[in-house]
């Protein structure tokens, strides 16, 4: 691997990283305003508003950057990198298409992956503590109990899949992929992508953020670009955890033509992941503080490890 | 039969059906609102069939109708006649600013000057400019809708009743001078 490639490479994952959000984001505003009998934005750009975003980033970019006097400044400042760049080193292990086709193979690369994602909650921790703000903190504590509790059942979960591929390779688990895989996991799969939206804290699991009690949780004293990278930070969240789920779980490049039109069968299921992200956003109230809690320790962790359980006895019967 | 978790799928269907339905927001600017008959946009004043009554002022709720007018004399017709007078409309405004659109004014009115025109773009960004004098009012006028036609089994208009019944009252009298004369040499 030369220099040249390893550029190439980090710019493919730049311009996904930069535009991938963006289309989620206008899907959202397009599929939640329709879902709701509504038509959503229909002016910026012309068509259909599809520039909505674009004039959205041009507006944050106009507004003053504000740090209140009593905020912990660099801690403040720094906050909404922490939150975002995670997911750009995440994207970067994912795996696109068949015979190298990613940014970076890596050997404990399902490992990686868990252990960088968690690093972006750390950012709305800090922001939440650095604000001086009795509602950041609130928010950001919720953050902290919400990590907690569901990063358990996502990596035991994870933990299901990479015992059946026997291997922590995200590569490598494609490479031993098969479609009965599909019903075996079918548990894990539910639990992972669960436990992944709570992890972004998308509705129903937006306690930390919950607008009508706590203002906008550790974004509260945020403005202009700032906050517009803990906004582009979710949309980056939603695209890392449907690719996550897609390669895990539903096969990645896996499906007919796969030499040739992988690619095209990893972003088709990562973009069908992310509609159904919407969808549960558009369909389901948000769970309270004290059900949030219940459901990730009464039901998801159970659930993931009946999976572990399954896969382990499968696992042992096959070989 | 329900499963635990019905409800949920319950509510994934709502939505993902919605979407596929057509949304019913209106487009405003770019789309113009069909708007229903007898719609009460602004109050179109014929000037030409008003006489100075004054009975649409003195009923308006909130006193929004300006009406200046002075007395002409007419010369004689005949030489014997005495002189003639009559209402000269100087000033007829109506205060949109104050209007409720009660339509009482144009109900009172005797002589079918005023009118309910559907036009509703007359947004003003000064408040004085919604007082409408009388040569806005009567352009008004050419955006009052053709009267929508009756119900199919709707009462006959009463005109229309009257003049028939006249026609009828005529024609009746017109057969029996025939017959009369037939019976008579």
């Amino acid at each position: 691997m030369n220099l040249l490639d390893t550029v190439l490479r980090c710019v493919a994952t730049l311009v996904v990283f930069l535009v991938f959000p963006l289309v989620i984001g206008q899907t959202e505003h397009k599929v939640m305003a329709h879902m709701q009998g509504r038509l959503g934005p229909m002016y910026a750009g012309g068509f259909h508003g599809w520039a909505q975003l674009v004039a959205d980033g041009v507006k944050f970019a106009q507004k003053e950057d504000i740090v209140p006097a009593g905020a912990d400044r660099r801690i403040f400042q720094l906050a909404p990198a922490v939150s975002l760049l995670p997911y750009l080193f995440v994207l970067l292990a994912i795996p696109v298409g068949p015979n190298g086709f990613v940014g970076q193979a890596i050997d404990a690369g399902l490992f990686f992956v868990l252990a960088v994602m968690g690093v972006g909650v750390i950012g709305k921790l800090m922001a939440g503590w650095a604000s001086a703000n009795k509602f950041s903190l609130l928010g950001g504590l919720r953050t902290a109990a919400q990590l907690m509790s569901y990063e358990l059942p996502m990596v035991l979960a994870a933990a299901s899949v990479a015992m059946a591929a026997g291997t922590l390779s995200l590569p490598g688990i494609l490479d031993a992929w098969e479609w009965y895989w599909l019903p075996w996991q079918l548990i894990g799969a539910f639990v992972f992508f669960t436990a992944g939206l709570a992890e972004l804290q998308r509705p129903p699991f937006d306690m930390p953020v919950a607008d009508s009690e706590i203002i906008f949780g550790a974004y509260t004293e945020y403005t202009g670009l700032r906050f517009a990278l803990f906004l582009l930070s979710e949309y980056a969240g939603i695209l890392v955890v449907s690719a996550l789920t897609a390669v895990l779980f539903l096969g990645g490049w896996h499906g007919p033509l796969s030499d040739q039109l992988g690619w095209l069968w990893m972003i088709l299921k990562t973009f069908a992941l992310a509609f159904v992200v919407i969808w549960l956003r558009v369909t389901y109230p948000r769970l309270r503080e004290d059900q949030l809690m219940r459901f990730a320790w009464t039901g998801l962790i159970p659930l993931a490890l009946v999976q572990l359980a399954l896969t382990g006895i499968i696992k042992v019967a096959i070989s | 039969m329900s499963f635990p978790g019905a409800g949920l799928a319950k509510g994934l269907a709502v939505t993902l059906r919605t979407m596929t339905k057509k949304s019913v927001t209106a487009q405003y600017p770019e789309v113009q609102p069909v708007l229903p008959p007898r719609s009460r946009g602004v109050i179109a004043l014929l000037e030409e069939n008003c006489t100075v009554c004054m009975l649409c002022a003195r009923e308006c709720p909130d006193w929004c109708i300006y009406i200046d007018s002075h007395k002409e004399t007419l010369p004689a017709a005949e030489p014997n006649a005495r002189a003639r007078t009559r209402n000269v409309l100087d000033r007829f405004a109506i205060d949109f600013s104050l209007c409720m659109y009660c339509g009482i004014c144009i109900e009172v009115c005797p002589f079918d000057a005023l009118f309910w025109s559907p036009e509703f773009e007359y947004a003003e960004t000064d408040i004085l400019e919604l007082t409408h004098e009388r040569d806005r009012l009567r352009e008004w006028m050419w955006t009052v809708p053709a009267p929508p036609a009756l119900d199919p089994a709707a009462e006959e208009p009463k005109e229309i009743a009257a003049a028939r019944k006249a026609a009828d009252k005529l024609a009746a009298a017109a057969a029996a001078a025939a017959s009369e004369e037939g019976e008579a040499p």
